[in-house]
């Protein structure tokens, strides 16, 4: 059975010189990661792999799918791990392997051996050639042949202190590990969208933040749970995120009474991005994360985003910008946020969306509404960013 | 202060209650199935527990059958008559305002084939007694009618519903989900005229997870749980000692000094409802009225204000430790209208602004002063922020 993996990771291996703070976060991540796993590991860096080794019985599938939810991986092979016992025990290993890998065995082979530890009898090329003759051997008569050239299968040897054996290859989700990146404030609501757009953050190795916006009692503790079991989710990816829960009610309000109705959303959004920012500064964010995508609602055209973007001093990275919103749900249903996301406690402040809200708003109409706002809002705004309840969610 | 307004989603299960069910759980813990000492001990407490109810009820012992809960028990009445029964005809009727307990199975046995009726209720949530009068056919096996509306408190006339069915058919049964009737009001089954009754443990200040259905032994029913056979086949399971013995302990406190009890929340509900209509734009949905012959439960108040959306005014009155539910989920993806207040023919703007406060015997008149106090700071800072 198989007690290590050999992680290839794409992209940092070729970070020069700062290589090695990439591969340091990598493991990091998935030790990280394999913290939910029944079972000890060991992961490891030597002479540029990455290895996870089980040290104790564990749970193969598990292990597996928490090391695959790690960015900046993009192949996981699984390896079976032998003491060196001579050449003739190590070939009864491999044949084993290939017997119960590969039902079909009208395939093509090429072993493909490494020799980290000098001091074995035989040389790499040797390995090669005796290996193939064993498992030619086995299963010549069943139609195996050996392709040098463009192989079915690469059997793979390593001879390291113990001896390593793959010849297959999972696909991890590329993207580089999180924390190599720097940090961004993800304004996370209750919805399909925003977790996608932390998710897709982190796989370029933003570490993430959040900021969610409750507004009690137009909003329930329900709807508040929802999103901390989405940032829950969102962490089997990004690792832990500070979660910044900011008490809305009275900033809403306050617009409600101030500004023009159909302007609402607009000028809540502004306020939002203006306190995620103020989060982001304290936090050592760099920018903000949203999930916006053009014309998807009113507040989302490009009139609007234009308008909302105008308060912002930090870049807003908006990766689902482009996607439909069937894109987005697909990667959602992939990454298991949707279920949550589609809970039906979302929306109990519509009481204060309008019917029909501005879809093209002019700048110097909001900026005139905000004004009304100048007597108490940046009082309230203090307030909020004071009680701000910070939720570490991992 | 707290007030729990919530006592038809669910009770405290009060200590006598508990201490009963604790003695059972550490030293009566036997299988009453089983052959030995501890097996003999536990089938006598559950023997007592017959008693005890058969007495409330007025009914044999023989014709009580536990079950896990208000649920079973409906499913178990109309399903397993219905099974029993599909030779004498496919005709069930109910009404259109039943928990879903009920409706649920009925849209089960639609797809079974069964045909089933629904009533109309008039503007209080009373069942129309002319349309019944109509709908009971030669092939009709069952009526099934509630005792008290879950929603609006209203009380259907169970006896005059049990008078056109027997008149019109005397072969069909009388079914009467009793859930929020049961330890509110005075039910005796064999007098009404009604064939099987629903009851739940945890609407009554018992354990949750037990209930029981009342069968008169005329009724010819299968079993939907089937197994090891216990209680004669009816509903297999090893019984629930601990859970049916805090039952029957909840039973005797409810029905011991009945009138005090229900005076008790008679006078709490009055109170509300004054206190209530001193609001602006305020609809007491069902009946208004508070007392013995008005046709409203005891505890039960569903009252809407207008432009204050049920759950905001839920959250709000959370706050201030103030538990009622609402009249209807709100929420954008999944807009449900209560079928109750639809049945009624309540606005959809009301339903969506309905809240219930449900009373137990222990609220107090201190805390309906509360609860109103809070209101009369809540409503109109609600009501000033309406969607536009």
């Amino acid at each position: 059975m198989y007690k290590a993996f050999l992680i290839k990771y794409g992209e940092i291996g070729v970070k020069g010189k700062n290589r090695h703070l990439f591969e340091d976060a990598l493991c990091k991540q998935i030790r990280n990661s394999l913290k939910r796993v029944e079972g000890d590991f060991s992961v490891t860096k030597e002479n540029g792999r990455v290895y996870v080794e089980a040290l104790s019985d564990y749970d193969y599938e598990d292990a597996l799918k928490a090391i695959q939810s790690v960015f900046g991986i993009v192949g996981i092979c699984p390896m079976i791990q032998v003491e060196d016992e001579g050449f003739d025990e190590l070939a009864k290993v491999v044949v084993g392997h290939i017997k119960e890998t590969y039902p079909d065995k009208k395939i093509t082979f090429k072993v493909d051996a490494r020799r980290a530890r000098k001091n074995y009898p035989l040389n790499s090329m040797e390995i090669n050639m005796k290996m193939g003759e064993k498992i030619l051997e086995a299963f010549e008569e069943q139609g195996m042949r050996v392709d040098v050239h463009h192989p079915d299968i690469f059997v793979n040897i390593e001879i390291r202190s113990k001896i390593n054996i793959y010849s297959q290859e999972i696909k991890g989700m590329g993207g580089m590990p999180v924390g190599t990146n720097g940090k961004a404030m993800l304004l996370l609501s209750g919805g399909i969208d925003s977790p996608v757009a932390g998710y897709m953050a982190a796989k370029r190795g933003v570490t993430i933040d959040a900021v969610y916006f409750h507004a009690p009692p137009y909003t329930s503790e329900r709807a508040k749970q929802k999103v901390i079991d989405l940032a829950r989710l969102v962490s089997r990816y990004t690792g832990s995120i500070a979660l910044n829960v900011v008490n809305f009610t009275d900033i809403q309000l306050y617009i409600y009474e101030k500004c023009p109705h159909d302007e609402l959303t607009i000028i809540m959004k502004r306020f939002m991005y203006r306190i995620a920012q103020a989060l982001a500064e304290k936090s050592g964010a760099l920018a903000l994360v949203t999930g916006e995508s053009i014309g998807q609602v009113s507040s989302q055209t490009l009139q609007s985003l234009a308008v909302i973007n105008e308060v912002a001093v930090m870049p807003v990275i908006r990766p689902l910008v482009s996607f439909d919103k069937q894109e987005i749900i697909d990667i959602s249903e992939a990454i298991g946020t949707y279920e949550t996301s589609i809970q039906p406690f979302e929306d109990c402040c519509t009481t204060f969306v309008a019917k029909h809200p501005v879809t093209k708003p002019n700048s110097k109409v909001i900026h005139k509404s905000e004004e009304k706002l100048s007597e108490k809002i940046d009082e309230l705004v203090k307030t909020a960013l004071e009680t701000v309840e910070t939720i570490i969610v991992e | 202060m707290q007030a729990y307004f919530d006592n038809s989603a669910t009770t405290r299960c009060i200590p006598a209650v508990r201490e009963a069910m604790d003695r059972i759980y550490d030293e009566d813990y036997g299988n009453p199935s089983s052959l030995h000492m501890m097996g003999v001990n536990a089938e006598k407490h559950v023997k007592n527990v017959r008693e005890v109810l058969a007495r409330i009820l007025k009914v044999n012992e023989k014709e009580i059958v536990f079950t896990s809960g208000g649920t079973e028990s409906n499913n178990m009445a109309i399903i397993g008559c219905a099974m029993a029964n599909k030779r004498s005809g496919n005709h069930i009727i109910t009404s259109s305002i039943e928990h879903a307990a009920v409706l649920e199975p009925m849209k089960f046995l639609e797809e079974q084939g069964f045909s089933v009726t629904y009533l109309p209720v008039d503007e209080k949530g009373r069942v129309d007694l002319a349309a019944l009068k109509e709908a009971v056919r030669e092939d009709t096996i069952l009526v099934s009618v509630m005792c008290v509306n879950n929603e609006i408190g209203t009380i259907e006339p169970m006896e005059e519903i049990a008078g056109i069915v027997k008149q019109k058919n005397p072969k069909a049964y009388f079914h009467v989900d009793a859930i929020q009737g049961f330890g509110k009001l005075k039910l005796y089954p064999k007098r009404m005229g009604i064939d099987m009754l629903s009851v739940s443990g945890h609407k009554i200040n018992g354990p949750k997870g037990v209930g029981f259905l009342y069968i008169d032994e005329k009724v010819k029913i299968k079993p939907i749980i089937l197994g090891g056979g216990q209680q004669k086949g009816m509903r297999s399971g090893t019984d629930n000692v601990p859970g049916v013995v805090g039952l029957a302990k909840a039973a005797g406190i409810a029905y011991d000094n009945f009138e005090e009890k229900q005076n008790h929340l008679y006078e709490l509900r009055r109170h509300m409802i004054d206190g209530l209509k001193n609001f602006d734009c305020v609809t007491i949905n069902g009946i208004e009225e508070t007392g013995a012959d008005t046709g409203a439960a005891p505890h039960i108040i569903s009252v809407s204000f207008a432009g204050v959306r049920s759950e905001v005014l839920l959250h709000a009155l959370e706050d201030k430790e103030i538990y009622v539910s609402a009249g209807s989920a709100c929420s954008s993806n999944k807009p449900s209208l209560s079928k109750t207040l639809l049945a009624t023919g309540t606005p959809k703007d009301v339903i969506e602004s309905t809240v219930r406060i449900s009373f137990g015997t222990s609220n107090t008149l201190e805390e309906v002063e509360y609860c109103l106090s809070v209101l009369r700071d809540l409503i109109p800072v609600l009501q000033k922020y309406v969607r536009k």
